[in-house]
């Protein structure tokens, strides 16, 4: 689905990245763990498609295509959703307009008919319910004044709206409290499915006892150090990251090495 | 030649027909503003009010001065003007071709008693009394004002007794008609205590010729009465639009002024309010949007001459192509005018490289235990906010009118009557690119 290769990338001259290979399939969840300052949202950011990063090299290939040459629109029409770590505020903007643009641009895309706003609304209020957010989140600006759980739940929401084939988790549980971290990772576990891969990035474990992943890689310096079972994250949660740092790189290794 | 000789010829020619040209006071005020004009002449860069925008060009061109009846083979182009304008709302219009009222357009509604909408000229004519304390002297404002005095004879003569509330906004329609017309208007808004009403001008096109649109606005509020004044400023994109609103405020009185300025070739908007009395409040809210090479400057100043007064200023500015926006705002704060709360805002959008604004914040204090804040920002789209939308499958362009938009709807939220407010939204995203297809969308979603 996912073939990351070589991705090197850099943002104002200096090298982030420096030369990722992963390879994600349908139905498979990624954890990629690694310290502050690792590269760690430089990879979703570059796979979403920002542009103040300078891809220096690699190749990205997505459902056979070349997803570094696609636009950031595109990217998102054909399947890829990232959940930011600070979702924007957009004053002016109604969550309302903003979801339905969103959910009829993927729609249009895919063939489907667009939603009208009735449809819309009833759509969205449902899934607006199993992730906890009162329908008056709609009628307010994108993000505006939204504390730290109720981005967090707007990124899930939009996240169940559009359906994405693969679903890219950048530090999701960062500011949530337990039971917030409890209600996003239930909208995220509900989206699990054998058609739909998902990498879920995070700096802690606690986020993996609710969303466990098949497969958990660790970055340090812009490199994959270690690639093992989610056994991997209990040995981070439990020794940090040093050990990791201190020890020589190594490409991607296969799950079975790492395992303790 | 001198440069104001034509206005001169002008006033001599005009100056004994004007209504009100037998009452010696007016006649005495109206010779005054023009000896002034005539020694000032038009602003140019060298006073510091209009270091970004010269009028000097208007000396190098003909106006000529329209007659004070229509042209009634323009009748029913103007009908149908008034008409879209109007969307059906039946309440309370009155409209002025080349600024002079024009009855047979006009539907003045049924106004509760105690208030009144006449034509300024009418109230010289018959009452001038009425009038006198309000109109103004030859020493207000620039020189542009000047020559308005000189000239002025009609627009809306406002009248508000005691207590009386206006439910429904007062529409005031001005169309400039005679090509290349000089037309000064004046209005003159006289709140008694308590008073309360909405106060709408419509400057709005005919033709695509150039004119030049001259308004002097003048509001009385009394003890408590609140005022709301807007301004839609759609003027021929060859027009040189030049207005001046003034109010005077008297104790626990409300003044708010939105000035949506959307057209002309050159707008200029001075507005000013004065703090005559304890717990004045005030709210200046503008939004101004220029393209091609159109330029736009609001000057305001906000005089906090007596204490507990609030003030809340906010500018908006969408500039595309080699358009250019001026603010500056001045807020002064007398000696003794304690407890006087301020906030200024202008915040600019620039859609293009030539695009260009200029943002001066004035503060003049001078009494302690005030607050006061102020702030002026000059950007581009934000980056991190279009990477989002599209981020979501919006494609780049739509994101971007989306937030170009957005930022302009902040402005519109000040504007606390619905169908005021949509009646700027519809004139906004009229002018904005991607403008139609937003607005099928937003009235969907309500």
């Amino acid at each position: 689905m996912l073939e990351i290769s070589q991705l090197k990338a850099s943002v104002d001259g200096k090298q982030i990245l420096r030369g990722i290979d992963l390879s994600v399939k349908a139905g498979e969840v990624h954890a990629i763990m690694g310290p502050n300052g690792s590269g760690k949202s430089t990879l979703s950011q570059v796979l979403a498609g920002r542009e103040s990063y300078t891809v220096d090299g690699g190749t990205v290939t997505w459902q056979g295509q070349d997803l570094l040459q696609m636009p950031i629109e595109e990217r998102a029409r054909s399947g890829i959703f990232l959940a930011f770590q600070y979702p924007v505020e957009i004053p002016g903007v109604s969550n309302a307009y903003f979801l339905k643009a969103a959910v009829n641009g993927v729609r249009r895309h895919r063939g489907l008919p667009e939603l009208d706003a009735m449809d819309f609304l009833a759509k969205v209020k449902g899934e607006m319910k199993a992730v906890g957010m009162k329908e008056e989140f709609l009628y307010r600006s994108v993000n505006e004044g939204f504390s730290g759980g109720e981005k967090k739940r707007n990124e899930v929401l939009q996240m169940s709206l559009l359906e994405p084939k693969l679903a890219i988790l950048d530090e999701t549980d960062s500011g949530l409290d337990i039971d917030a971290l409890r209600i996003v990772a239930d909208g995220i576990n509900r989206l699990r499915s054998p058609e739909r891969a998902m990498i879920v990035i995070t700096h802690y474990q606690r986020l993996l006892e609710y969303i466990v992943p098949d497969f958990v890689h660790v970055l340090a310096e812009g490199r994959i150090v270690r690639s093992g079972g989610r056994e991997l994250a209990l040995d981070l949660e439990e020794r940090g990251y040093g050990w990791i740092e201190r020890a020589p790189a190594k490409g991607a290794a296969p799950a079975a090495e790492s395992a303790r | 030649m001198s440069a104001a000789q034509p206005w001169t010829e002008a006033f001599r020619e005009r100056a004994p027909s004007l209504a009100g040209a037998a009452l010696p006071w007016l006649a005495e005020t109206r010779r005054r503003a023009l000896d002034r004009f005539v020694a000032e002449g038009w602003p140019s860069a060298r006073s510091d009010a209009w270091r970004h925008t010269s009028l000097l060009s208007l000396e190098q061109e003909n106006f000529v001065t329209p007659a004070a009846a229509a042209q009634p083979q323009a009748a029913e182009r103007l009908r149908a003007v008034v008409d879209a304008l109007r969307e059906g709302d039946a309440g309370h219009w009155s409209v002025f071709v080349d600024g002079s009222h024009a009855p047979a357009l006009s539907t003045p509604g049924r106004l509760p008693a105690g208030a009144e909408v006449a034509s300024l000229a009418r109230i010289l004519d018959e009452a001038p009394e009425r009038a006198e304390a309000h109109f103004g002297a030859a020493e207000d404002g620039y020189s542009p004002t000047a020559l308005n005095t000189a000239f002025a004879a009609d627009g809306a003569f406002v009248q508000l007794r005691r207590g009386v509330a206006v439910e429904e906004p007062i529409h005031l329609v001005f169309v400039g008609l005679t090509t290349q017309a000089a037309i000064h208007v004046r209005n003159l808004v006289v709140a008694e205590a308590g008073a309360q009403a909405t106060i709408v001008e419509h400057h709005v096109k005919v033709h695509d010729e150039p004119l030049l649109s001259n308004v002097v606005t003048r509001i009385d509020c009394a003890d408590d009465a609140r005022i709301t004044h807007l301004k839609f400023q759609q003027d021929s994109e060859r027009a040189v639009h030049l207005a001046r609103i003034e109010a005077r405020q008297a104790r626990g009185s409300m003044f708010a002024s939105h000035s949506l300025s959307f057209g002309a070739r050159l707008a200029r908007n001075d507005i000013v309010t004065r703090f005559d009395g304890t717990g004045c409040e005030t709210l200046l809210n503008g939004l101004y949007h220029v393209d091609g090479k159109r330029h736009v400057d609001h000057h305001t100043v906000i005089d906090h001459a007596e204490p507990h007064g609030t003030s809340r200023e906010f500018y908006r500015g969408i500039l595309d192509e080699a358009g250019r926006g001026v603010f500056a705002g001045r807020i002064v704060v007398a000696p003794g005018a304690l407890r006087t709360d301020a906030i200024q805002r202008t915040d600019n959008l620039l859609l293009s490289r030539q695009a260009e604004a200029d943002a001066r914040p004035e503060l003049e204090i001078y009494a302690d235990d005030v607050k006061c804040a102020h702030g002026a920002t000059v950007g581009r789209i934000d980056e991190s906010a279009l990477f989002y939308l599209r981020s979501r499958g919006i494609d780049e362009e739509r994101s971007r009118n989306l937030l170009t938009w957005a930022f302009a709807a902040e402005s519109l939220s000040r504007i606390g009557i619905a169908s005021l407010q949509r009646r700027a939204r519809s004139a906004l995203l009229g002018r904005l690119p991607g403008g139609a297809a937003l607005a099928r969308a937003l009235e969907e979603l309500g």
